[in-house]
């Protein structure tokens, strides 16, 4: 029996056993598959149809939020701040990554250790990092009494908000930097070297091009965490006009769920939109998450 | 050898970035230790806030490893079937499946939460058990061990592997259990690694999934940034960082490993 069946597969080619092994596979993707359904398509389902819902007799979700200049606002200035967080991001984390990828030296290991470590912070511990940092009791106020006589407080404000996520942002471009670096080929630096290339030019037209799809799904991964960011802005204060802290308020302190899950889907909408588009760009290279 | 300029620049400008990271957790370490922060470290040591948080804390800590591990079993049981199969399929129907399982991460965490709690809050059996937070952090932690276990399944010979177990007449459950699985044992481990970590630091969901009487870690830290003196705040972050850095540690030493296997 066992003989026969040796034969048929030396015959058959490795094609017809993928094939064959092919429904097998398929029924192993069914736990996800179940989890997934009722856990996540089945209640987004729900939050788009509840968003359009008419709540006493007035508009659907979505027309009161595009109808007030509060929630829009709040929009624009979420997408802005996760904007201008992920260029700061990209810059900084960009020069640290390329640096500690191409040199050498002792203690390298380490500072990319430190450097990464930050990575699985919670956005609350993030949040309370930068009050220790710039809050009222925070190392700039003393800074400030110090050199200028007054206290330095910018935690609760926009301004700590960008220091929180640049903070959780600055460690995941330096670690795609420094992995897409590896993949970079080193002997097209040196032609334009010898062609005459100044340094600026080689970083403009060799590495810059070099590392842009790596760049711009990272960019892509940190405008989307910006985005959804909750917990960082939850500690510096819930008087931050960002759309996470919008949502929260409106479904716990109004209990609108209407207007809340129509936040929810328009800013869902807005960062998924911003992933696909960096996929379009970027091409089929760039790893998610 | 000698180095340019640009190289001290730009060694300087990294070391600033790494101080901007430690400076604060520096911080919070100190003032979890000082007696009294305003005073500063001349007022002395002590770890009476330790104490203290743990007292008042403590259920929290354990209820965030409940859930780290079982979260992390859950994952396992459903995420490694599913890695294998996107691996063995590979067509337009898995690549759409991978894309879909990446959307929880995505997507706000705060949407998330909403969309399961107004489906499924209405059971107030599962809303108020430790089982509806299971539920968001396993959704959300899924593709950070799939992610992982593919990479290694498209590394190893698993076909051939596979193969040579079939034609000796192994059943595709045995196949699985005696050929994938222990085949990719270094995946598995640095996914569960990253999925225990995550389900302990995991705030934007648990925040609106949580009752008063499922408090998880992340949960506790905010109550007591909101409420607490600075420097029991501050003990409860160091309480939190010695759980979740050594998990840290080993996840770079196993994701190394990893990386080195790749180049060999």
């Amino acid at each position: 029996m066992t003989t026969v069946r040796f034969n048929a597969l030396s015959v058959s080619s490795r094609r017809d056993i993928l094939h064959r092994l092919r429904p097998t596979a398929a029924w192993a993707l069914a736990p996800a598959a179940a989890v997934l359904l009722a856990f996540w398509l089945l209640p987004l389902a729900q939050l788009v149809v509840l968003g359009g819902q008419h709540r006493d007799g007035g508009d659907s979700g979505y027309w009161q939020v595009l109808n007030s200049a509060q929630y829009l606002g709040s929009l624009a200035q979420t997408c802005v701040l996760a904007a201008v967080v992920t260029g700061a991001a990209l810059l900084v984390g960009g020069i640290s990554g390329v640096f500690l990828a191409r040199q050498q030296f002792f203690g390298r290991s380490a500072l990319v250790a430190l450097l990464t470590f930050p990575l699985a912070f919670p956005g609350v511990v993030v949040g309370f990092l930068v009050i220790l940092l710039a809050g009222r009791q925070g190392l700039f106020a003393a800074l400030g009494m110090e050199l200028a006589g007054e206290r330095w407080v910018f935690a609760y404000s926009l301004m700590g908000l960008f220091l929180g996520y640049l903070y959780f942002s600055i460690p995941r471009v330096i670690l795609t930097v420094m992995a897409a670096c590896e993949s970079l080929d080193r002997s097209l630096e040196e032609a334009a070297r010898s062609l005459g290339a100044g340094h600026w030019r080689v970083v403009c037209d060799v590495i810059v091009p070099g590392l842009a799809p790596a760049l711009v799904s990272c960019g892509a991964i940190c405008f989307a965490t910006s985005m959804g960011a909750f917990g960082t802005a939850f500690t510096l204060g819930t008087r931050l006009n960002v759309t996470p802290v919008a949502i929260y308020n409106v479904f716990t302190n109004y209990a609108n769920f209407t207007v809340a899950a129509a936040l929810s889907v328009i800013l869902g909408a807005v960062t998924w939109a911003v992933l696909l588009l960096a996929r379009r760009l970027a091409g089929q290279s760039g790893t998610v998450l | 050898m000698k180095r340019s300029t640009l190289f001290f620049a730009q060694l300087v400008f990294t070391l600033l970035v790494c101080a901007f990271m430690l400076v604060p957790v520096l911080l919070s370490l100190l003032a979890g230790l000082t007696r009294n922060y305003f005073v500063g470290v001349s007022g002395g040591l002590t770890l009476d806030w330790l104490v203290q948080v743990w007292q008042a804390y403590s259920p929290t800590v354990w209820l965030s490893l409940q859930l780290a591990v079982s979260c992390a079993v859950c994952v396992c049981v459903i995420g490694v079937p599913a890695a294998y199969a996107l691996v063995r399929m590979n067509n337009r129907f898995s690549r759409a499946f991978e894309e879909l399982m990446v959307l929880p991460v995505a997507m706000p965490g705060l949407a998330s939460a909403l969309a399961l709690l107004l489906t499924y809050g209405q059971f107030g059996e599962l809303r108020r058990s430790w089982l509806f937070i299971l539920v968001g952090h396993v959704l959300f932690t899924l593709p950070f061990l799939v992610r992982p276990v593919m990479a290694v399944m498209q590394r190893q010979q698993l076909p051939t592997l596979e193969e040579a177990a079939a034609s000796l007449g192994a059943g595709p459950i045995k196949r699985f259990f005696s050929v994938v699985v222990p085949n990719c044992r270094a995946g598995i481990l640095a996914g569960v690694l990253m999925v225990v970590t995550l389900s302990l630091g995991e705030f934007n969901l648990t925040w609106m999934l949580h009752t008063p009487m499922t408090k998880t870690l992340p949960v506790g830290l905010a109550d007591s940034y909101a409420s607490a003196r600075l420097e029991v705040a501050s003990a409860y972050t160091l309480i939190f960082l010695l759980m979740i850095v050594p998990l840290l540690i080993a996840l770079q030493a196993i994701s190394a490993r990893l990386s080195r296997g790749e180049r060999r």
